[in-house]
């Protein structure tokens, strides 16, 4: 029997899982190799249990935390869909303030017919045994990822920071051309597909392990930015990582 | 008669966000027929405040991922407005491009993956794969061409990473340009005009329902207005984009996370069918009259025809884009810097038509160039209070039929605007001044 694929969306712009629609040259085949049983944005189908379970967005009210340990409990492997599961992603920046601060300034006297929680990522609620990355999350991670759990392997998912990248690309240094970037600090496995198209990296991917976030700060002040400055850049993908 | 009805459709399946249909009869009277929006608020303004005039569009990208590149250009034009920033004609045909490739690929998405499952009686596209697999590997090719187009000028389909206030930090080549052409011509018109036979040969299924209302699409005097131009109304002519807190008057409703909107009536339509009844007379000749082929009138009053409308929409622009890239070689490629050099720090408007109608967004910048306010007035939701007209005239024309049915024809209907909830819910309109 065909492993049973299913996908779900939490808070999110939801462009993760467009993204997966724009597989064009790979769909098909992947669909000989799995059954999609659910999947609320393009099916009607609903289903019990789940070899796998891709999950988008961040969880943020007090139904998300209901639907995602129930979702886990059905599933077998889960998997985060990017920036927001994997590590709150731009939803994190609500966090710096009050939720009734936030309630209020968005819908007044209204606030209270909208409970809301600070938006985490999917692990700080549920087990999760797979991240695959990015603001859109990277297609090519998201194959290899799943491909890898097909065929019973481990997928190989990188460490080292976006310039490894940057440099075997053959792109002239961002600091170069007077911009600034993050890519010293970020996660790579893009292929540094920003700079490559003139970009800087903005951290989408998250922090890599263990990274020198004071030395960040510095070079980015260094480049013009003041130290608060620097740490908004830092915090946009990333305000859950703690950057103060 | 005295018929009683009860139908709740929880997180209606194949449209962007989450929505429930609910429709109460009670001994034949219609106390309730209305689209619920229960999507999770985001909290956008939380992410904007006090950020640089450079980060404005690429964070309001993160709103919607299907509507990722409408929003990047409207927020680009309301910064550039606020600021002063002049963009080059290049800057301008580059942006038509992506607008062009972004409308293709949505309609496209809509038409076929979303809406088309319905005429043939299936719950997805996925069954579609053995049952009609030319059909679906059609689709596939042709989302794969429009999504090129964004790949090659912008980096990325989804969340674009080339547009930047004042242009672009990368320029396509001509090489790139004249690929894209290629396939354009050999590939997605024949796919385009094939797509139209497929739609005759489904038009039958349409459910045949009328309801007048107010379109309102932009609108200009030299082309098909997808990039910019006047607010035009069926009902009360050509506003120009400032007015358009008055063209869309949001108030709140309280089965909804997302406002509704309305104007010189209760309810209006924004979206294909609107730009179709308002603005056909100035697409390509090939996409009227396949327009008229597939069904639609002049003007059209099914809002089941919106999809439709769509495909004629994908016909245009492709033919457009092919134009717009003999421009923009002939005129000769530009290794353009973006100008970012703000002349004046003040209050700006964006409006585009983006697939599902027209997109506004409004910012004022104080003068270390952050985000002081921020407004954004999405396309679905102006079109909700239409649903919920539509859905209360539509319930007692239908209720002879058996229930499966009618909760068909309401999800059709829904499905028929190509409602994006996320990007309903997650407007913005905040004052940061304190």
């Amino acid at each position: 029997m065909k492993p049973k694929v299913a996908v779900f969306d939490f808070t999110g712009c939801e462009g993760c899982e467009l993204n997966k629609l724009n597989f064009e040259d790979e769909l098909l085949a992947l669909l000989e190799h799995i059954d999609i049983v659910e999947w609320r944005e393009a099916m009607d189908d609903k289903a019990d249990h789940y070899t796998v379970a891709i999950v988008e967005g961040s969880i943020s009210t007090p139904e998300c935390v209901e639907r995602i340990h129930d979702i886990r409990n059905r599933s077998d492997i889960l998997i985060a869909l990017g920036a927001c599961a994997v590590q709150g992603g731009m939803n994190a920046m609500k966090n710096q303030y009050s939720l009734e601060h936030v309630r209020e300034e968005v819908y007044g006297c209204e606030k209270d017919r909208f409970p809301t929680l600070p938006a985490l990522p999917l692990s700080r609620y549920v087990r999760v045994d797979y991240e695959v990355r990015g603001c859109p999350m990277t297609k090519n991670e998201f194959l290899h990822i799943l491909t890898s759990i097909l065929m019973g392997k481990n997928p190989i998912t990188p460490s080292h920071p976006v310039c490894v990248e940057c440099k075997l690309n053959e792109n002239e240094c961002v600091y170069e051309k007077g911009m600034i970037c993050l890519g010293p600090v970020t996660r790579g496995g893009c292929d540094s597909l920003c700079t490559n198209f003139g970009q800087y990296c903005t951290g989408c991917r998250g922090l890599v392990d263990k990274p020198d976030i004071n030395a960040m700060i510095q070079i980015l002040n260094k480049h013009g930015l003041s130290i608060n400055e620097a740490k908004k850049k830092l915090e946009l993908f990333n305000y859950e990582q703690h950057i103060n | 008669m005295g018929k009683d009805l009860n139908i709740n459709v929880h997180h209606l399946t194949r449209v962007e966000g989450h929505g429930n249909i609910v429709v109460n009869m009670k001994e034949g009277k219609l106390e309730k027929a209305r689209l619920e929006i229960v999507e999770a608020p985001r909290f956008f303004e939380a992410m904007l405040k006090g950020r640089s005039f450079q980060e404005a569009h690429f964070i309001t990208s993160r709103i919607c991922g299907i509507c990722s590149l409408g929003h990047q250009i409207t927020s680009l034009k309301a910064t550039e407005n606020a600021l002063g920033l002049d963009v080059s004609e290049q800057t301008i045909l580059l942006r038509k491009l992506l607008i062009h490739g972004a409308t293709i690929q949505s309609n496209i998405l809509h038409a076929y993956f979303l809406a088309v499952p319905d005429f043939l009686g299936e719950g997805s596209v996925f069954p579609l794969i053995t049952s009609h697999k030319d059909v679906v590997v059609r689709a596939l090719r042709m989302k794969k061409c429009a999504n090129d187009i964004g790949d090659i000028i912008s980096g990325r389909a989804v969340h674009p990473i080339t547009l930047v206030p004042g242009g672009f930090t990368r320029i396509p080549t001509v090489e790139e340009l004249e690929g894209l052409k290629k396939r354009l011509l050999e590939q997605m018109i024949p796919d385009a005009l094939d797509t139209v036979e497929t739609v005759i040969a489904l038009a039958e299924s349409v459910p045949n329902f009328n309801r007048d209302t107010e379109y309102i699409s932009l609108q200009n005097d030299y082309e098909y207005a997808l990039y910019d131009g006047d607010i035009f109304s069926s009902d009360t002519g050509r506003s120009p984009d400032t007015k358009y807190l008055s063209m869309t008057n949001e108030f709140i409703v309280p089965h909804s996370t997302s406002k509704h909107a309305k104007h010189h009536r209760d309810s209006l339509m924004v979206g294909a069918l609107a730009r179709w009844n308002n603005n056909h007379s100035q697409m390509h000749t090939v996409a009227q009259e396949a327009g008229q082929k597939m069904g639609l009138t002049t003007p059209c009053t099914n809002p089941y025809m919106n999809t439709i409308a769509q495909v004629a929409e994908v016909i245009h622009c492709t033919v457009d884009t092919i134009d717009i890239i003999d421009k923009l070689i002939s005129n000769g490629l530009k290794d353009e810097r973006p100008n970012q050099a703000p002349t004046k720090y003040g209050t700006g408007i964006g409006a585009t038509e983006v697939p599902r109608g027209i997109l506004y967004h409004e910012y004022t910048y104080n003068q270390q160039g952050q985000i002081e306010k921020a407004n954004c007035i999405i396309p679905t939701g102006q079109n909700l209070g239409n649903i919920d007209d539509d859905m209360v005239k539509l319930v007692p024309e239908i209720i002879h039929e058996p229930k499966e049915k009618i909760i068909l024809n309401l999800e059709m209907l829904v499905r028929a605007y190509d409602p994006c909830i996320s990007c309903s819910v997650h407007m913005l309109e905040v004052d940061f001044i304190e």
